[in-house]
This record gives structure tokens, C-alpha cells and sequence, in this order.
């Protein structure tokens, strides 16, 4: 078995069970996107800056204070960024003095008062986890799944039911059925799209589409009926205690074992997809669909497989803002996570890993963004702007290529021989 | 005056030095082969010559003028065309439309003047003899026909060099002959050639003047008459070369596979196969001849589960298969290499050791439970390409990373490495080179000798008979004769064309008297 002429040895590469090629599948691919925020923010800036009236001002005057201008246009795009992730990471020596503090005095209310923001980010970035691995999950079987925002509804709606029907449930009983509720709500709303692909061959794009509406109006019906909490307003009842994801720390900061959550589902989705035949066939048929016919696997089954995983993510992920943040839903209550998760898969290049790095980034910017608005007075869009830009850029690599003079890819070299 | 004269060609991409110091000439009218195995350099040259790529040094000279290729728009410019191996049209659209495409002539601006550009193709067509309908759409039309129309593409831009990349590669004997033909009348009205390939017979039959190139150099050029077969293939492969299949009588045991009335309608829902008989014993090979698009792949799709069947019955040692899934009918030891290896061979983007595995990845000891078991499939992947010679940097590249001889490789190695008992070959050297060829051929016969049973589906005759110790003739979706190994081409040609067996003359049965042909 073992053989020393051939270069690949298998045990070189593969004795450490983390593997990186799988991570990023090179280096070639991680530097793409990282390029991709990069260029977006640089863009951003120049959007910041072209908009600030005191730096078109200073730009008026260039002639007479040339050095004004661009001190100008520094202070803008400082102060906006600074805020930004002053806002969602938290100013370092904020967080170095209430350490201080906590460690000379035992009195923690400054050190959470500097991570405050680093929670928020945190706290935004944890659905993001769950619907980003919900896209991606499909990307990898070959569908789009459009659907995640229905999904994720249908599964906050489920959760949510779950959680304030069910009273004096013990927590480690209550919190697991709570999240169970939220992956079966989302996981039949991504089935019945899967099915009718499977089935019928209609396209997974559409047909999420339109689940997504039935969603909306069906969650509207159920919190202006059924499931209304008595009073005036759609929303529902709160939930139980005993469903709700606990909290790391006191009140205001909401980061809770939701994230924690996250983070081990995004393992476990890389443990499926990589080191297991289940996700070699949802690979495979994403990958090559004639090939995994060839190959005698059932690519009926495995669009109905990935759709259910992926509605199920989403759902956990509706669940997680549920049980984890809020408490209750109301109408309206999704901000696009839905939406975002695509944007969060295409960056994170359909790699769970990749989606968590992704998930963060965007948690970064849009926890950050209020904050820049009310320090900086940069509106919160520039945030989506930034979000846009590097999503372009990730989905036209070619661009990233010419901008930085990148070579291609090596493959696209030797393939191209003889 | 040389048309074309590419001096000291060098281009190197990260790791492979693809050209080094290439010298080449094209003389007016002339037909300049180019000759390589896969991976030898050839496709680089002409990219370069395309404008496709920059040479890192080296300078191309067009009618004795030093010229800087930007791209394949100022190739075209300057009279190079090109056909390309893997055709460039668009199905949905007419003869006329694709030759318009990317050059279209219109009336007032905007309308397309189709009927001028239709003219123009009827004037071409006439004077090469292409026989192209202007108005037949590209998805009609049989894949002899679309070559034609990429090469009215390149004569419509009023090219005088032409180049020809694999252009036999995908044709039938019948078909070659035509191509060969137009070439002969392209040169008569003064175009000059370069012919891509890595057929040894077709140069020989058809070049002026051929160059070898090897790992990326210029090893040698001559002249037809004076080598033959076997010196250019050492020259290509740089050892000496067997060409002919060295194999013994075969000794046929029970029936494998027994094919009864059957009926199979192909993707569209056309009738492709009817009532078709056919019994493959362990032990021999047998191998269905014909014309492409007489049933053959829909028999080989209907045998291993890939299409359903209509009426009749498939036994696989007995065993009905007929309504059985791929994955039922591969567990019961029947091996596939398809004929279309990036299509359903393999996954071009998963790395070789999954491909490796591409069958067997649930089974112990690839999986246990659902856990894939890394360490073993990247040993049996080390091991494979060792075993199997597949020429490649690592086991973890992408398949796509491959050429196309070691990927039908890498299929090989996966099909033949499990225990089998039927092994179905369709086009098993399709577009590959010489010394692959060579190690295919030798490990299905070794398989033979194994005692599996083989039926291989092949458009190269030459291949048939050289493999085959029953050839069964298929023909509009029947079997319509077997005959037995020593068989000679021109009984199984007329079979082919659709000849009745009791209407073939007597005097194509038997070999002709002049010296024993060589295979190949």
C-alpha cells in the first residue's frame, strides 16, 4: 500500500484530521474574498468621504489649503470607520481598563460596558451563522435556495410556539424542543420546494420564492389570529423561561449560547459535508449531477435531503433570534437575514468555516452601522453599499484579479495544455 | 516564402515549461502536421499563434512580417483561423446565425441581414463542398456536420491559415473521410494548414510535412513517405511502442450478460434501440461497431441503469436487471467507462482520491457507518495512480487539473480496481494518445483474460478489431451480424452503412491480399 514515488503521501497531509485544503481549498481562494472586503471598504470610504459636505467644501477650497482638503478627508472616513468598529468590536482600551478594574475592584459593570459592542456584533452575527450555512448547504447540492427568509420565519414561528405553549418544562427539555420546533417548521418549508424539484423537476428558485410569500402572509394570519398574545398588537406571547437560550451576562448584553450554537452546527455541517457519505453525495450531485447518476446516487433523494438541511438551518436560525434575542415575534420581524445568508454563503464560498468568517463580518458591520449614524452621521445605507460592493466583487472575481494584477488560478494553466 | 514561421516559441506556465524553443514553418498550400501526445505542447502553440496566450520568448512571423498577436480577434485579422477541438455553437441557433455570431451583418444597423450571410455560407459550401444547409439549426445536425460549419466560421472571416485542433477526434471513419476531402480542396484553392493530432495513420494519409513535439519541444519533423507508423509513435512517446494488441486466443465460458428484444427510447424519447440480441461470455471480449448514433449509447445507458428500458430483459449472470438502479447493477460487479469521461466519468472539480472512489465511497473500507475513511481512500487514491501510471503532481489536484488521457486513466484505475465480472467499455480511447492507448487496450485484455466478461462500443474500427473476438454489428438500433475477430473492414464497413449481411459480396469477407494491415 504505502509507495515513495508517488508525491502525494497520504499521510503527510492527512494525519491532522483539521484539514486545511478542505478550509479554503488554498490560499488562492481565501485571498479573493479577503481582497473583495478590502476593495469594498476602500470603496465605501471614497463614498463616505464624496458625501460629506464638509469635506466638499474643504475639496472647494484645494488651491488655497491643499492640506485642508485632505485632512478633511481623513477626519471623515476616521471618524465613520472608527465608529463603525468602534461600535461593533469596542474600543480596545475601554476594554483593557475595565479589565483593570474588574481584576482590582471585582466590579465588572465598565468591562461590560466596553464589550457591550462586541456582544451586539456577536448577537447579530449568530443568525447570520445559521442562514449562511442554510445557503450554503444547498450551493453545495447544486440549489439555490432563495427561501431562507421564509424559512427562517416559518421557524421563529415555530420555535416561538413552542416556546410559550409549553409551561413548567424543565429547561434542558423545554430549550431543545423549542429549537427542534424551529429546524421542523424551517426544514418542511425547504422540503416542499426540494420535493416539487425531485418530483416534477420545477426549479428550486421559484419555488422558494413563492414559499417565501406563502410564509409571510401565513405568519401574518397566525399573529393576527391563532397565535396573537391578547391585546391589541400582532405579536405573539413571550416565551417560557425555560425555552429562552441563556444569556452570557446581565442585561443590556444579549450574546447568548446561541452563538456558541452556531459555531458547533457550523462544525457539525462541515463534518457532514466532508467527512461523511451523506455530504459526498450532496457534494457530488451539486458538483456533477450526470456523474452522480453515473455513480448510482440517488440525486432525487439528495435534493430533498439538502433542501430539508438547508430549511432546517434556516429555521434554527429564526429560532436562534427567537429563543435567543427577542423572545416573541411579531410582524415584520425578520431585518433580511434570510436575504443576507446568500450574500454570507457566496462570501464564505459555500465553506461553513468560510460562512461563520462571513456571518462575523456582516455582524460587524451591521452592529457597528447604528452607532456610526449617531456619531459619525453617516447613514446607516453605506453599510448595505459596503455589503453590495463586496458581494460583487466576490461574485466577479475578475475584477479583484485585474484591480491587483492576480494571476489565475494554476489549474486554468495546465488545463489548458496539449 | 513561408506563410508562417514561429521562431523560438518558449512559454512556461507555473511548473510546466508547455514550449521550449519551438521552431515551426507553413509553407503555402501545404498540410503541416503536428503531432504529440496529450500534454506535449501542441494546444499551447496554437493558443499562442491564437493570441490566446503571450509567448515568454519567441517571435511569429506572418508572410516574412514580424506580427504581435494581441488576440483572437487580430489572428482573425491576419488570416489564422481556427477550429477548435470542443466545438464553439450555440444549439438553438441556425447554421447562419452561429457563423453571424460575434460579426454580424446587418441591414439599417440593427436588422440582421441573414439572408446575405446565408448566401455567402451557400457560396462557400459549394466551392469547398461542405454541403451545409444555411438554415438547419446546429442541434440537428450530426457532429461531421457541425465541424463543417466551424470551419465556414473560419472561412466566412476570410482565413488563410487554418488551424485544425483534434479535428478527427470526435468523427466517425465515414466522416473522416469527408473532412479529408474538404481539406484537400481548402488547399487547392491555396489555404494553408496546421493539423493538430495524435493519430498516427491520419498524418501519414494526409500531412505534407510533419513535427513531432514532445514534452514541449520540437523532437523531430518528416515527411510521410519516408517513416512510418511505427518510428513516428517512438518519436512521440520517446520509447519504442507496441502498436498492435498482443493477446491470445480467447476461451469464452458461461454467458454474463444476456440482452433479449430489447427496446430503449433515448433522452428525447425516440426510439434508439430495437429489439436488440446480444450475449457477452466471460472471457471475451465483444465489441459493437457502427456508425455513431445507431443505438449504441443508448444500449450501454440502458445496461447500466442510466436510461429506463422499454420492453425486454437484460440477465446479468442470470440475474434480471432490467428495472434495476445503477447503483443495484454496479453492485453486482458490472463496470462502466463511459463514453463521455467529463460528463459522467468523473467529478472535474473533486480532487483524484475522491474520484477514486467515486462507486465504492459508501462501502467498506471506504466508509464506516457514514464516516469516510480519508486515510484509506488517499491510500487507495496513492495507490491507483502508481498501479494505473496517471501522470499527476499530487492525488489531491482536481480531476480537471488532468489531461485527457489520465483522466480516462484515473476512470480506469476506479472501474477496474473492484471485482467486475462485466465490464462495458463505450469509446475507452476516445481523443487519447498513443502510449495510453497502448496501456488501455492492454489492461482490458488482461481483464479478459481474467475472465470478465468485456463489451466494448467503439466508432474507431480499428479499435474494434483490434480488442474484439466477436464484433456484433449495430446498426438503426439492432445487431444486424456478428462476425468473428478475423473479420475485414470492408465487410464490417458495408455492414455498417446498413447492407444487408446475405447482400455482402464475397470478395469483401475476405483480406485483401497486399500486406497485413497494421491496427491503429
Amino acid at each position: 500500500m504505502t509507495d515513495k514515488t508517488v508525491q502525494a503521501n497520504p499521510s503527510e497531509k492527512k494525519d491532522n484530521k483539521f484539514d486545511l485544503r478542505q478550509v479554503f481549498e488554498g490560499s488562492y481562494n481565501t485571498l479573493l474574498p479577503l481582497l473583495a472586503i478590502f476593495t469594498g471598504l476602500v470603496i465605501g470610504a471614497i463614498v463616505i468621504a464624496g458625501t460629506d459636505v464638509t469635506v466638499i467644501a474643504a475639496w472647494k477650497n484645494f488651491f488655497q489649503a491643499p492640506g485642508a482638503a485632505f485632512a478633511a478627508t481623513w477626519t471623515s472616513i476616521a471618524t465613520a470607520y472608527g465608529a463603525l468598529f468602534g461600535g461593533s468590536l469596542g474600543n480596545p482600551r475601554d476594554i483593557v481598563a475595565g479589565i483593570q478594574v474588574y481584576f482590582s475592584t471585582g466590579d465588572s459593570a465598565a468591562l461590560l460596558k466596553a464589550i457591550y459592542p462586541l456582544s451586539e456584533s456577536l448577537t447579530t452575527a449568530t443568525p447570520y451563522i445559521f442562514a449562511g450555512l442554510a445557503v450554503a448547504v444547498g450551493f453545495r447540492c447544486g440549489l439555490f435556495n432563495i427561501g431562507a427568509e421564509g424559512q427562517f420565519f416559518m421557524g421563529a414561528l415555530g420555535s416561538v410556539f413552542v416556546g410559550y405553549s409549553l409551561q413548567g418544562l424543565p429547561a434542558f427539555i423545554h430549550l431543545p424542543l423549542a429549537l427542534l420546533g424551529g429546524i421542523a417548521a424551517g426544514a418542511i418549508w425547504g422540503a416542499i420546494p426540494g420535493y416539487l424539484k425531485a418530483r416534477f423537476g420545477a426549479h428550486e428558485v421559484v419555488n422558494t420564492i413563492m414559499m417565501n410569500w406563502i410564509g409571510f402572509r401565513l405568519s401574518d394570519w397566525l399573529l393576527n389570529g391563532p397565535m396573537k398574545s391578547p391585546g391589541f398588537r400582532p405579536v405573539t406571547r413571550n416565551i417560557a423561561e425555560s425555552a429562552q437560550l441563556p444569556h452570557f451576562f446581565a442585561d443590556p448584553l444579549r450574546v447568548n449560547w446561541g452563538f456558541i450554537l452556531a459555531l458547533l452546527v457550523a462544525w457539525l455541517i462541515y463534518w457532514l459535508l466532508f467527512k461523511t457519505t451523506i455530504g459526498f453525495e450532496i457534494r457530488t450531485v451539486g458538483a456533477n449531477p450526470d456523474a452522480a447518476k453515473y455513480a448510482g446516487v440517488n440525486i432525487v433523494r439528495n435534493f430533498v435531503l439538502a433542501m430539508v438541511i438547508s430549511g432546517g438551518l434556516a429555521g434554527l436560525s429564526g429560532a436562534s433570534q427567537v429563543l435567543g434575542v427577542d423572545h416573541w415575534v411579531g410582524q415584520g420581524f425578520s431585518a433580511g437575514y434570510g436575504f443576507d445568508a446568500i450574500a454570507i454563503a457566496l462570501l464564505g464560498k459555500s465553506h461553513p468555516f468560510g460562512v461563520v468568517l462571513a456571518a462575523l463580518l456582516f455582524g460587524v458591520l451591521r452592529g457597528g452601522a447604528t452607532r456610526m449614524q449617531s456619531l459619525a452621521g453617516i447613514p446607516v445605507d453605506i453599510i448595505s453599499i459596503i455589503q453590495g460592493l463586496v458581494i460583487v466583487f466576490v461574485a466577479a472575481p475578475d475584477i479583484i484579479r485585474w484591480l491587483y494584477r492576480i494571476r489565475p488560478a494554476e489549474k486554468h494553466a495546465l488545463q489548458s495544455r496539449g | 516564402m513561408p506563410v508562417l514561421e514561429l521562431r523560438g516559441i518558449t512559454k512556461t506556465f507555473p511548473g510546466v515549461k508547455a514550449n521550449q524553443d519551438i521552431d515551426l514553418t507553413l509553407e503555402k498550400g501545404e498540410i503541416h502536421a503536428l503531432l504529440g501526445e496529450n500534454g506535449a505542447g501542441k494546444t499551447t502553440l496554437m493558443n499562442i499563434l491564437y493570441g490566446l496566450y503571450k509567448p515568454d520568448k519567441g517571435e511569429i512571423l506572418i508572410n516574412d512580417q514580424k506580427v504581435d498577436i494581441e488576440g483572437p480577434n487580430d489572428a482573425i485579422a491576419r488570416g489564422i483561423g481556427m477550429v477548435h477541438q470542443h466545438f464553439m455553437l450555440v444549439p438553438v441557433m441556425t447554421v447562419t446565425e452561429n457563423v453571424m455570431l460575434g460579426n454580424e451583418t446587418t441591414k439599417s444597423g440593427v436588422f440582421l441581414d441573414r439572408e446575405k450571410v446565408a448566401q455567402r455560407i451557400r457560396e462557400i459550401s459549394d466551392q469547398y463542398g461542405l454541403e451545409v444547409d444555411p438554415n438547419a439549426y446546429i442541434k440537428d445536425l450530426p457532429v461531421g456536420i457541425q465541424q463543417r460549419v466551424e470551419i465556414i466560421k473560419v472561412l466566412y472571416r476570410q482565413a488563410d491559415i487554418l488551424i485544425l485542433d483534434e479535428p478527427t477526434a470526435v468523427l466517425t471513419p465515414q466522416e473522416v473521410d469527408g473532412l479529408f476531402k474538404i481539406i484537400h480542396s481548402l488547399i487547392a484553392s491555396g489555404k494553408s494548414l496546421i493539423f493538430i493530432t495524435h493519430k498516427l495513420k491520419e498524418v501519414l494519409h494526409i500531412a505534407n510535412r510533419i513535427t513531432v513535439l514532445r514534452l514541449g519541444q520540437v523532437v523531430g519533423s518528416a515527411i510521410p513517405g519516408e517513416v512510418d507508423e511505427q518510428k513516428l509513435a517512438e518519436m512521440m512517446v520517446g520509447r519504442e511502442v507496441n502498436l498492435v494488441v498482443e493477446k491470445k486466443i480467447s476461451q469464452p465460458k458461461e454467458v454474463v450478460l444476456k440482452v433479449k428484444d430489447l427496446h430503449v427510447n433515448d433522452e428525447r424519447g425516440n426510439p434508439a434501440v430495437n429489439g436488440l440480441n446480444l450475449d457477452v461470455h466471460a472471457g471475451e471480449v465483444v465489441g459493437v461497431a457502427g456508425v455513431q448514433g445507431n443505438g449504441q449509447t443508448e444500449l450501454v445507458y440502458a445496461l447500466t441503469g442510466l436510461l429506463p428500458l422499454k420492453s425486454g430483459t437484460i440477465h446479468l449472470s442470470g440475474k434480471d436487471i432490467h428495472k434495476a438502479t445503477p447503483r443495484q447493477i454496479i453492485e453486482q460487479g458490472v463496470a462502466h467507462v463511459p463514453e463521455d469521461r467529463q460528463k459522467h466519468g468523473l467529478v472535474l472539480s473533486f480532487p483524484l482520491l475522491d474520484n477514486m472512489v467515486l462507486c465504492t465511497y459508501y462501502k467498506s473500507p471506504f466508509a464506516r457507518g457514514v464516516n469516510m475513511q480519508e486515510k484509506v481512500i488517499a491510500e487507495n487514491g496513492s495507490m491507483l495512480v502508481k498501479q494505473f501510471d496517471v501522470r499527476t503532481p499530487s492525488i489531491f489536484v482536481a480531476a480537471s487539473t488532468l489531461s485527457g488521457g489520465n483522466q480516462q486513466k484515473v476512470i480506469v484505475a476506479r472501474e477496474f480496481s473492484r471485482p467486475i465480472k462485466l465490464l462495458i467499455a463505450s469509446q475507452p480511447t476516445r481523443g487519447l494518445d498513443v502510449g495510453s492507448i497502448e496501456y488501455i487496450h492492454s489492461r482490458i485484455i488482461e481483464k479478459r483474460d481474467e475472465g470478465t466478461a468485456v463489451l466494448v462500443v467503439s466508432s474507431e474500427l480499428d479499435e474494434i478489431i483490434a480488442l474484439s473476438d466477436r464484433i456484433a454489428v449495430m446498426y438503426r438500433g439492432k445487431i444486424v451480424d456478428i462476425l468473428p475477430a478475423g473479420a475485414t473492414k470492408e465487410h464490417l464497413g458495408l455492414l455498417m452503412a446498413g447492407v444487408k449481411p446475405e447482400d455482402i459480396p464475397d470478395s469483401a469477407k475476405k483480406k485483401s491480399a497486399g500486406p497485413v494491415e497494421k491496427v491503429f
